[in-house]
């Protein structure tokens, strides 16, 4: 895929829920392959609902969601499922971990969903671990881990089935300074690495400190959107 | 809700906690339900079934015991000094016995007149009063001289002013009906005067006596049969010939309706347990998920005991509604089975009594409110601050190393994943186990009901086994009798049984066959007539199923019925005098089998016992096996041409069906699908529960990818794995159930079932019981894991 292609196409996506106002308005949003966006905008704002309907989580009222040539909007929930284990990794705040599986166990989840040869995905889990510096930990369970182990646990896990693109809720809302920076780090080299990011945040340093752009949102409307160079870069 | 003890606000929080979950207050409402219509039936009819008797052997002070001498053996006032024998708290006679057949001397709307009827055991007795046996009169007055007579009700068809003859009797004498007379325990079918007992004896003949008694003790079989041999022994040897015990005469009146109450009290039983499970898992389920909500009501202001009466009053509301049902539905269901018992007495239709329908709900709510105080305490116990702060996801710890394990199986994921998650809530797996377990137990124990009550229904007839039946024709009337039989149709003349024979064992397609006699004779310790079905030829092949000794292969043998065997007080190997028109016979009793022809009284013996006694032994009926493959409509035709001129008219063999049966099945069916049922809810219960629980891993796994089939995979398996070992285990439970129960059913109607109806459960059958579990688990997961493959994702990740 060529770096300026886009591989999330939003356009003209409104989601409403009952009588309420919409959560998003008319929204168009295109992100280009490896580009790192935060999205930023305080709570109500709609940045949850965008990253829904990124991750075929929902679906949009009207508009359309097309991420790297998959037209999301239209999937049935299997077509969603099989699109999520294909297309996307998710990183969340707190983590979501399950905690009565190692570490490994976790990692492995979802190519063991998708039917991954259970050789390839353990020798594939086995590295990313390593690469992410838990690979001490594989054998452990998550409550044994600090935050910031649990979230590169959980990044491990998003990038098991290699995704088109990453999409971090928060992902050091619930870490101390160290290990929000530690996380900050990791998904700073990621990108550099060519990994597309949507980073969901209400933290504007964190934002500038490992994305490319920023979206910000206010009542469901983009009412900005700069690019700017990472910490990385910088 | 002030019932409730907390005013309004109380009222509002059950009533809410009620409308929230439907699914497990339906639950609630069914399992009791089913548990209370199974007991109030099941206690409500053994208690109205005996009511009717008792009430009546009460007002009459029926005889427990009555007992027949031999005058040759023992002197009236040896027998009347049996009064003095230890136990014995009244007594009554002697009155002279005898056996006579009477033939009709006047025309009615049911007899004509010539009509020879069943023999009679008469008795001789001044008066129907006394300390024992007081005979009602039902219409007319009593025997007060020669010529009089009193006939029993529910016996002969006839009235006062009905005249009937006794041939056989010195002088033949004529005797008009003057009354009719009930005795609770049938102590004889007429009465006489006692002068008139004496004439209608035959010179020559033996005297029998009759004696009545009350005991002391007679509350068993163990009891009367000790009285019995006080009896025995306070007279010669041999001078007692036969007995009956009111404890039979009450079986035999009350046999269709007590033969529900085995079963019925297992169902009940089954219900109540079940209830206890599902209504604490229930509860058990609510507290858990409403941690936070009991916290937030403390935090308002209720005490805990407020909260304990809240969850308590949420299990109690269903089930009293429940209960309520289950009373009308119990109450239903028991007129048709009790419809009978209270007209055989004069009496009102018996129905279960009030105290029935007062105590078993009232015992039920008391086990619901039992099973449901546990949670409740612990709710009502929970320290606010905690409550409001902590979580409902169970804490990790338990079952790792199984989904550990599970996870290294070459299974799919989602199947790895729901292999490893009853053990992470050890106590909701067992209790879905055991809902699984009651299910699957009460398939077992209702298949194998089903299966025995189907087996005794094929084979509780007589001659059920031929394909065919011929009937010769005549009646089976003592030589000499006036031309109409009371067997056989006015005037029928009887087929040649050479002819008969001739023309079946001509006939191509006749494989085997037999012929059969019946005639109506005195059997010692019998009261009233005894239907004999004699055999010609080798029925071996039809016989009835054997319980002991073995079928008929010579002459004066007999085979009776367990009940037979009860009412004349003997056992498999002893002798039975048969006499009619003062011929007598004996023949020895070498087999006990099981059928319901004939009440269960007849006696089956060969022919050449009937001749021994004078009477015609000429086959009435042929029963006849056709060769497999043979068409028999067209054997039919080509045999009735043969049959025709020898005055014979071949059918095929139908056999009616018992309704008594037919009853009992439908209750069975209802009541296993009912408990079934219960148990599936119950297991969709706290699978609702633990799928709600878990529902934020699930909206991980979805997040990761898993799809909406794997999602139900996960979940079905989750219970699969607990539904089949608890299946499988409570298979065994269930055949044990069957075979405890089964034989107390037929002996509720003093009947001992053949082993064969017993042991229906074969390999194969027993396979696919054990796969009941399993189904029963799969189906009552399969609402939950459809919620949880379409659960929304976002809204699962957003849950606690």
């Amino acid at each position: 895929m060529a770096a300026t292609e886009p591989v999330i196409e939003i356009r003209e996506v409104t989601r409403t829920y009952g009588e309420g106002p919409p959560a998003l308005a008319d929204v168009t949003l295109s992100v280009r392959a490896g580009e790192a966006v935060a999205v930023l905008g305080p709570s109500g704002s709609g940045k949850s609902t965008l990253l829904n309907l990124v991750a075929g989580l929902d679906r949009p009222t009207a508009g359309g969601v097309t991420v790297d040539g998959v037209r999301v909007d239209g999937l049935s929930e299997a077509g969603s499922a099989r699109y999520r284990r294909a297309k996307v990794g998710m990183v969340f705040q707190f983590f979501n971990l399950l905690d009565d599986l190692t570490v490994t166990d976790n990692v492995l989840l979802p190519a063991q969903l998708a039917g991954l040869p259970r050789a390839e995905a353990r020798r594939r889990a086995a590295g990313l671990l390593e690469h992410l510096r838990v690979d001490r930990h594989a054998g452990a369970y998550p409550g044994t881990l600090s935050g910031g182990e649990r979230q590169r646990v959980a990044v491990a896990r998003a990038l098991m089935n290699r995704p088109a693109l990453l999409l971090a809720d928060e992902p050091t809302g619930a870490l101390d300074t160290a290990s929000g920076e530690d996380v900050r780090k990791l998904l700073a080299e990621l990108n550099a690495e060519g990994q597309t990011i949507i980073l969901v945040t209400h933290d504007r340093v964190l934002a500038e400190s490992c994305t490319t752009r920023t979206v910000e949102l206010v009542d469901g409307r983009i009412v900005r959107d700069t690019e700017h160079a990472t910490a990385v870069a910088r | 809700m002030s019932a409730l003890g907390g005013g309004s606000a109380l009222g509002r929080v059950v009533r809410a906690g009620i409308g929230r979950r439907r699914v497990q207050t339906a639950v609630m409402v069914l399992t009791t339900l089913m548990a209370v219509t199974a007991s109030v039936l099941a206690t409500g009819l053994l208690v109205a079934a005996r009511a009717p008797f008792d009430h009546a052997f009460a007002e009459q002070h029926g005889a427990h015991l009555t007992a027949r001498f031999d005058g040759t053996k023992v002197t009236a006032t040896q027998l009347a000094a049996t009064a003095s024998t230890s136990g014995v708290t009244a007594a009554a006679g002697p009155f002279r016995s005898l056996s006579l057949r009477p033939r009709t001397a006047s025309r009615s709307d049911a007899l004509p007149s010539g009509v020879d009827l069943p023999p009679l055991t008469v008795v001789g007795r001044a008066d129907g009063a006394g300390r024992v046996d007081g005979v009602t009169l039902v219409t007319g007055s009593w025997a007060t001289r020669p010529g009089q007579i009193v006939v029993a009700y529910s016996g002969l068809p006839v009235q006062p002013g009905a005249r009937l003859r006794f041939p056989a009797a010195p002088g033949s004498p004529t005797m008009t009906v003057v009354g009719v007379a009930r005795s609770v325990t049938g102590t004889a079918d007429a009465w006489v005067t006692p002068a008139q007992a004496g004439a209608l004896t035959a010179k020559g003949s033996p005297p029998t006596y009759e004696m009545l008694y009350r005991f002391r003790h007679a509350g068993t079989d163990a009891q009367l049969a000790a009285d019995r041999a006080a009896i025995a022994a306070a007279v010669p040897r041999g001078a007692l010939t036969g007995s009956g015990s009111y404890l039979t005469v009450r079986q035999q009146q009350t046999a269709n309706t007590m033969a529900f109450v085995p079963f019925l009290a297992a169902f009940g039983v089954l219900g109540l347990l079940l209830s206890v499970l599902v209504i604490g898992i229930v509860v058990s389920g609510a507290v858990g998920a409403a941690t936070r909500r009991i916290g937030i009501l403390k935090s308002l202001g209720f005490t805990p005991a407020q909260v304990v009466r809240s969850y308590v009053g949420q299990a109690l509301i269903p089930a009293a509604a429940g209960c309520a049902l289950g009373l009308v539905l119990g109450n239903l269901l028991a007129l048709p089975v009790l419809g009978d018992v209270g007209r055989a007495f004069d009496g009102p239709s018996a129905s279960i009594p009030v105290w029935i329908d007062a105590v078993v709900p009232a015992a039920a709510l008391a086990l619901v409110a039992g099973a449901a105080l546990v949670p409740a305490l612990r709710a009502g116990r929970l320290r606010t601050v905690e409550a409001i702060t902590v979580g409902r996801t169970p804490g990790a710890g338990r079952g790792r190393l199984v989904r550990r394990l599970t996870g290294r199986l070459p299974l799919p994921r989602a199947v790895g994943l729901g292999l490893g998650n009853p053990f992470a809530r050890p106590a909701r797996s067992a209790t879905t186990a055991a809902a699984v377990a009651f299910g699957a137990a009460t398939v077992t124990f209702g298949v194998g009901l089903a299966l025995t009550l189907g087996a005794v229904q094929s084979g509780r007839m007589l001659d059920s086994a031929g394909s065919v039946v011929v009937e010769a024709g005549g009646g089976q009337a003592p030589p000499g009798a006036e031309a109409v039989h009371a067997g056989g149709g006015p005037g029928a003349p009887q087929a040649d049984p050479a002819a008969v024979d001739a023309a079946l064992r001509a006939q191509h397609g006749t494989r085997r066959f037999y012929g059969t006699a019946q005639a109506q004779v005195d059997a010692s310790g019998i009261t009233g007539a005894t239907d004999v079905v004699a055999y010609r030829g080798d029925a071996s092949w039809a016989a009835p199923q054997m319980v002991s000794g073995r079928w008929l292969d010579g002459p004066g043998q007999a085979v009776v019925t367990t009940r037979f065997l009860h009412a004349a007080g003997i056992r498999v190997g002893d002798t039975v005098t048969l006499t009619e028109q003062g011929r007598k016979t004996s023949v020895r009793i070498v087999g006990e089998a099981f059928f319901t022809a004939g009440q269960g009284m007849e006696l089956l013996t060969r022919t050449s016992t009937l001749a021994a006694l004078g009477l015609d032994a000429k086959p009435g009926r042929y029963t006849v096996q056709t060769r497999p493959g043979t068409d028999l409509t067209r054997y039919l035709t080509s045999l009735n041409a043969a049959l025709d001129p020898v005055g014979a008219m071949a059918q095929a063999n139908t056999t009616e069906t018992s309704d008594v049966i037919v009853t009992m099945d439908a209750l069975v069916g209802m009541l296993t699908l009912m408990l079934v049922a219960v148990a599936g809810l119950g297991v969709l219960n706290t699978v609702v529960l633990d799928t709600r629980d878990r529902v934020h891993d699930l909206g991980v796994l979805k997040a990761l990818g898993m799809a909406p089939r794997q999602a139900m995979t996960m979940v079905v398996t989750s219970v699969a794995v607990i539904g089949l070992p608890a299946g499988a285990a409570a298979v065994p439970v269930g055949v044990a159930l069957h075979r405890y129960i089964t034989p107390l059913m037929g002996k509720a109607v003093g009947m001992t079932l053949p082993t064969p109806d017993i042991a229906v459960y074969h390999a194969p059958l027993l396979a696919l019981l054990g796969l009941g579990g399993l189904l029963i688990a799969i189906t009552g997961a399969l609402l939950p894991a459809g919620w949880a493959a379409r659960k929304d994702t976002a809204s699962a990740l957003r849950s606690e």
